[in-house]
């Protein structure tokens, strides 16, 4: 009875730093990379449409990756949580032509995305931007994640603390403080 | 120790409380558009409806934004598959009828949908005193940051949004904004012609709707 106690506290603590290592482990490539990623593509692409459009012929498949790329990013105003890329309605459709058509103009991705946040306000990005109070939304998780794993270290430590003086040999020791 | 724990963790979940609190008090449908106090996109479209008497256009006459300055202009997006499209089409035709004579253009703009479509929709309702115009691919809709139908977008004489409505409109909100836009225009217009050098107090008024607009 003693010692399944121990053992219960000991599976918990590991748990709870399991599950956290796993959120860790999930979180951060995911977190860094979507600051990251945006300009990078952006810039990368960008070149991309310059060059395309001075040949100006063989764009299609690229300039269709770009209207996807882009179209992802943006909301479709009448779904629920959709992307135009995403969402089979009319006004989607509508939307991603005039993404690509914009493309094809010459326009870079950021532009495309700056003329749809000049018409529906950034509610239209289904990213938000990380400046200004936006940035909360990325740093809050990781925030979280942190003190989480210090607030584990914590607790498991004043939990272990007794056989750890005591010797790991004798496990009930601290089951009879 | 267990107050202690207990204030630690209402310490923890105020905030996330108050966050929802906050929450419940907003209208996730009401997103608010940037377009107010900007320039209106301009646009140039054909009318498939001509409306009638003294608001007629010809169908198939080409609408221009850049014909209409010093007009306060109502752009009203509607389409005949549109359920709230119906109440308040007879309060904004008959309002427009109203304001025969007067510079203001009330003008239908018809959203995802097929002109004939439209005629036999406004036939069935009874008419339209004012003209409509097809917005093939819906381009306009999309400048406009349209997300639905109807919307109603309320352009001053300078050719920039005062305001936008989502939803059905009333006749007295349609009045009140004409209405406002109109004297402000005029108040323009009379402040323009005798000063022969512009000066600060005209800027002032130019800021006028906007000011209005986000009273409202």
């Amino acid at each position: 009875m003693i010692i399944t106690r121990s053992w219960k506290r000991t599976a918990l603590s590991l748990a709870a730093i399991g599950a956290l290592a796993g959120a860790l482990g999930a979180q951060a490539p995911a977190l860094p990379a979507a600051p990251k990623n945006a300009p990078q593509d952006s810039g990368a692409l960008r070149v991309q449409v310059q060059g395309t459009l001075t040949d100006a012929q063989k764009n299609d498949a690229g300039l269709e990756a770009l209207t996807k790329s882009v179209a992802s990013e943006l909301r479709c105003p009448v779904c629920q949580g959709l992307s135009i890329q995403d969402s089979p309605s009319e006004l989607s459709q509508q939307m991603r032509t005039v993404v690509k058509e914009q493309l094809a103009a010459g326009k870079s991705q950021q532009e495309v995305k700056d003329y749809f946040i000049s018409k529906y306000g950034e509610w239209i990005l289904l990213e938000p931007q990380a400046h200004g109070f936006n940035l909360l939304i990325y740093a809050l998780p990781v925030f979280l994640v942190l003190g989480g794993a210090v607030f584990v270290v914590f607790i498991v430590k004043r939990w272990t603390a007794a056989p750890a003086t005591a010797g790991a040999s004798v496990p009930t020791a601290d089951d009879t403080e | 120790m267990n107050w202690r724990r207990a204030s630690i963790a209402a310490a923890a979940a105020a905030p996330i409380i108050g966050l929802f609190a906050w929450g419940l008090t907003r209208d996730p449908n009401n997103i608010p558009s940037p377009l107010p106090g900007r320039a209106a996109p301009s646009f140039a479209l054909a009318v498939f409806s001509p409306g009638q008497g003294g608001l007629m256009r010809p169908a198939g006459d080409t609408v221009r934004l850049a014909d209409l300055k010093g007009k306060v202009v109502v752009l009203n997006f509607w389409a005949s598959w549109c359920l709230a499209c119906r109440d308040e089409h007879a309060a904004l035709s008959q309002v427009a009828a109203t304001y025969e004579g007067q510079p203001v253009q009330f003008l239908g703009v018809l959203y995802n949908d097929v002109p004939d479509k439209g005629r036999a929709w406004i036939a069935e309702m009874g008419g339209q005193s004012y003209p409509s115009v097809d917005d093939p691919g819906a381009r306009v809709a999309i400048d406009y940051g349209l997300y639905g139908v109807p919307e109603t977008f309320f352009l001053d004489g300078n050719g920039r949004v005062a305001f936008k409505n989502t939803g059905p409109v009333t006749p007295g909100m349609v009045r009140l904004k004409v209405d406002s836009l109109m004297a402000v225009a005029a108040l323009q217009a009379s402040a323009a012609q005798p000063a022969p050098a512009p000066r600060a107090p005209a800027k002032d008024r130019a800021g006028g709707p906007e000011k209005t607009g986000g009273a409202k």
